[in-house]
């Protein structure tokens, strides 16, 4: 952990400020609402990091603990639908600290007038995912609002999940040298749900990657050791991780753009709408950062799964900040060039997750 | 897509690698250097970034952004009107999201003024403000249109659409600009040795709508497409007439962009717009017919005649220099307050907004114009 948190900027003006739409983008300013309201008020060991799970030890062993909640819209996309994608996130969100899922909590934030069949298919989907995941959903609250008060169903889920034996994920552990590898091909999740929404039917082939990645995360330990930190790219895509990450190690990230891979049709539908697809969310790919002698063993084990078989080494942890900015990350682009790349710039894209 | 694999051609590493080093060679033989090329658009601006262009050029020539940025532009007055105007119960403004967050008076935003309870719509296209008005009957729906002559078609066929269905409760606080005379104001202003035209305007509006800048100005223009391998090859285009002498209007998208633009939107456009006196711009300030307003005819939908509100001309506040930036005689770095106080999250200045924006991309992508 590089002790001071700070963010480029202003600070937040917590006399007159207001929650805008871009405290959610899951970039610079979601970081802000985290770092100078949320962690000073809750600040604790197990909380700190601000991994994507908290891990803490009880009698029975180690376990991971974590929670999100799910805004999608529209609730029913091409690969998923708002409730396999709450089980997913929260099961990958446990994954990426190496544990596997044990016990699922939910909660769901109805409005008056929700039609009821969509109810019945939406928990029938997150039923059949926790049984797939090996998952129990164990405990559950239902509040309803009136209309107008909120956009159908909201999702809150809960987990907790065993670890290993002497396993820790951890981003404090980055090293010099470290190499960066990805899952499959990025943005499937976020080009999806954007095309639904604008009802682009030029993409019919475009899908949500949405999946369990606790068995791809298993593959990969069982090869051997050289795995220091797990991260899914949900909100804010791959930039916002690999930022994170250079934050938190104060090491610069260099990355190739030849080397990531970006199905065609979601290059298509990023062009159209103007988004990077480094910044479109992924439900079902992971980023790993593992020591230089155990990338390509790690790497080879990855594409044995059916989750992992487009998997790329796209980058490695720099040395020295001289060329880039602490934390910061660089791309060499198709060109030749360089340049930064950035957290999300401005506004959050639409609510894909 | 069958559009895709256009993309990929015009991305062509190998390709950008042989046109940089024909560029390395030609920039050997300038009569001057450096020389000051201009990207008049936003979108050419944020490619340039995008790409990794800036960096790869040769020494001898020096990129300046121009004001083709419609977010950019947008002077204060007509932000605080917008809000001013979001802020009565009855009314539902609609506009694009870059707009959001363009800095009003007092640090104001339509973002702040929303979250303060204004009742502020995000549409992706115009036709979803009519929809908007279309759902509530009992609201005044107003959209803030603004962009250059790209988006002011669909603002026409909007307010075309509106008249016939007889809508009483939509209307259109217009902001469309125009960039022939922008480009006239930036060229009595400042020297630029050659123009990289717009992409998407120049489909409207043609090639021979920039005559004037060879034939008045004697500077080189060429209309470019926003793939790498465009930019660069129309770097080689301004080049060669640079190192003989010429200027001429020449068109590297060809693709996309003939010499007379597109007959059925630029009679669009004329069918319910006219051209205003002048404008004040953010940056260049008042420029002679330069925007537009809408035609008498269909002033029942003009917002500025229904709300009767009147838009102020605000200054700029004293550190922010979008308005050298936009007329390409400062770099964002050479702003004080760069990257620490204005910021893509808590802009100062409106070219911080954007992507297009020459502030935020030169933060964004980090690649600045340090040289
Ligand atoms: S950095 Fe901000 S304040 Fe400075 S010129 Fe750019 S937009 Fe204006």
């Amino acid at each position: 952990m590089s002790g001071e948190r700070t963010m480029t900027g202003p600070r937040l003006d917590l006399e007159n400020g207001r929650i805008e739409m871009i405290h959610g983008n899951g970039g610079r300013a979601s970081a802000k609402l985290v770092e100078e309201i949320l962690l000073p008020a809750f600040d604790n060991e197990w909380l700190h990091p601000l991994g994507d799970q908290a891990r803490f030890d009880l009698p029975g062993g180690r376990f991971a603990m974590t929670t999100d909640s799910y805004v999608i819209s529209p609730l029913f996309f091409p690969g998923g639908d708002i409730g396999s994608l709450a089980v997913h996130g929260t099961v990958n969100d446990l994954a990426m600290g190496g544990a596997q899922p044990l016990y699922l909590t939910t909660g769901f934030i109805l409005e008056e007038g929700f039609p009821l069949s969509d109810l019945v298919r939406i928990v029938r989907s997150m039923a059949m995912a926790a049984k797939n995941c090996g998952a129990a959903l164990v405990a559950g609250d239902t509040k309803v609002v009136e209309r107008g008060k909120g956009d159908g169903i909201y999702i809150n889920t809960a987990g907790i999940g065993q670890i290993p034996d002497g396993l820790t994920l951890d981003p404090s552990g980055i090293s010099p040298g470290d190499v960066l590898l990805i899952s499959g091909t990025i943005g499937d999740h976020g080009a999806a749900v954007l095309a639904a929404r604008e009802g682009f039917r030029l993409a019919s082939t475009l899908r949500s990657d949405s999946a369990p990645l606790h068995s791809l995360v298993q593959t990969m330990m069982n090869s051997g050791p050289g795995l220091v930190c797990l991260r899914d790219p949900t909100r804010g895509g791959v930039a916002s991780t690999l930022n994170e990450w250079a934050r938190t190690s104060g090491l610069p990230i260099e990355i190739r753009e030849e080397g990531i891979p970006v199905r065609e049709e979601v290059r298509g539908v990023s062009e159209l709408l103007g988004i990077d697809p480094l910044y479109l969310a992924n439900e079902g790919k992971l980023l790993a950062v593992c020591r230089p002698e155990a990338a390509d063993r790690i790497l080879s084990a990855m594409k044995t799964h059916p989750l992992g078989y487009e998997a790329a080494r796209i980058g490695m942890v720099g040395k020295d900040s001289s060329r880039i900015p602490v934390g910061g990350v660089l791309m060499k682009t198709l060109m030749g060039g360089t340049r930064m790349v950035d957290w999300l710039l401005g506004d959050p894209l639409p609510r894909i997750c | 897509m069958g559009g895709l694999r256009y993309i990929e051609e015009f991305r062509d590493p190998a390709l950008g690698q042989s046109l940089l080093s024909s560029l390395k060679k030609d920039a050997k033989s300038l009569p001057r250097s450096p020389v000051r090329i201009m990207e008049f658009c936003g979108g050419h601006t944020h490619a340039f970034h995008r790409f990794g262009l800036l960096g790869l050029l040769p020494e001898e020539i020096r990129m300046v952004h121009g004001p083709g940025c419609p977010v950019c532009i947008l002077p204060k007055g007509r932000i605080d009107a917008a809000i001013e105007l979001a802020q009565r119960k009855e009314v539902i403004l609609v506009t694009y999201g870059d707009v959001l967050r363009v800095p009003g008076s007092h640090g104001m935003t339509l973002m702040r003024g929303r979250s303060r309870g204004a009742d502020i719509r995000i549409v992706i296209s115009a036709m979803e403000a009519l929809s908007l008005a279309d759902d509530n009957p009992d609201r005044e729906v107003v959209f803030f249109a603004i962009g250059f002559e790209t988006t002011t078609p669909p603002t026409a066929a909007v307010l075309l659409e509106a008249k016939k269905r007889g809508l009483k409760n939509f209307s259109v606080f217009t902001n469309h600009v125009l960039t022939p005379p922008a480009m006239r104001g930036i060229l009595s202003d400042s020297q630029v040795d050659g123009i990289i035209g717009p992409s998407h305007v120049s489909t409207v509006i043609g090639s021979r709508a920039y005559d004037f800048v060879a034939r008045e100005f004697q500077v080189p223009l060429v209309v470019a497409g926003f793939e790498p391998l465009d930019i660069l090859l129309s770097l080689r285009m301004l080049l060669a007439q640079i190192r003989q002498g010429k200027a001429e209007v020449e068109n590297e998208y060809i693709r996309a962009v003939t010499p007379e633009g597109n007959p059925r939107s630029l009679e669009l456009i004329d069918r319910v717009f006219e051209k205003t006196a002048d404008f004040e711009w953010r940056g260049l300030g008042l420029l002679p017919q330069s925007a537009l307003s809408i035609r008498e005819e269909f002033s029942e939908f003009n917002a500025e005649k229904r709300f009767g509100f009147r838009i102020e001309s605000v200054s700029d506040p004293g550190v922010c220099e979008c308005g050298e930036i936009l007329r390409g005689i400062k770099a964002p770095r050479d702003c004080r307050i760069f990257g620490t106080t204005c910021t893509p999250d808590t802009p100062v200045g409106a070219c911080m907004v954007s992507a297009e924006g020459a502030c935020a991309a030169a933060f964004h992508y980090g690649t600045g114009e340090a040289r």
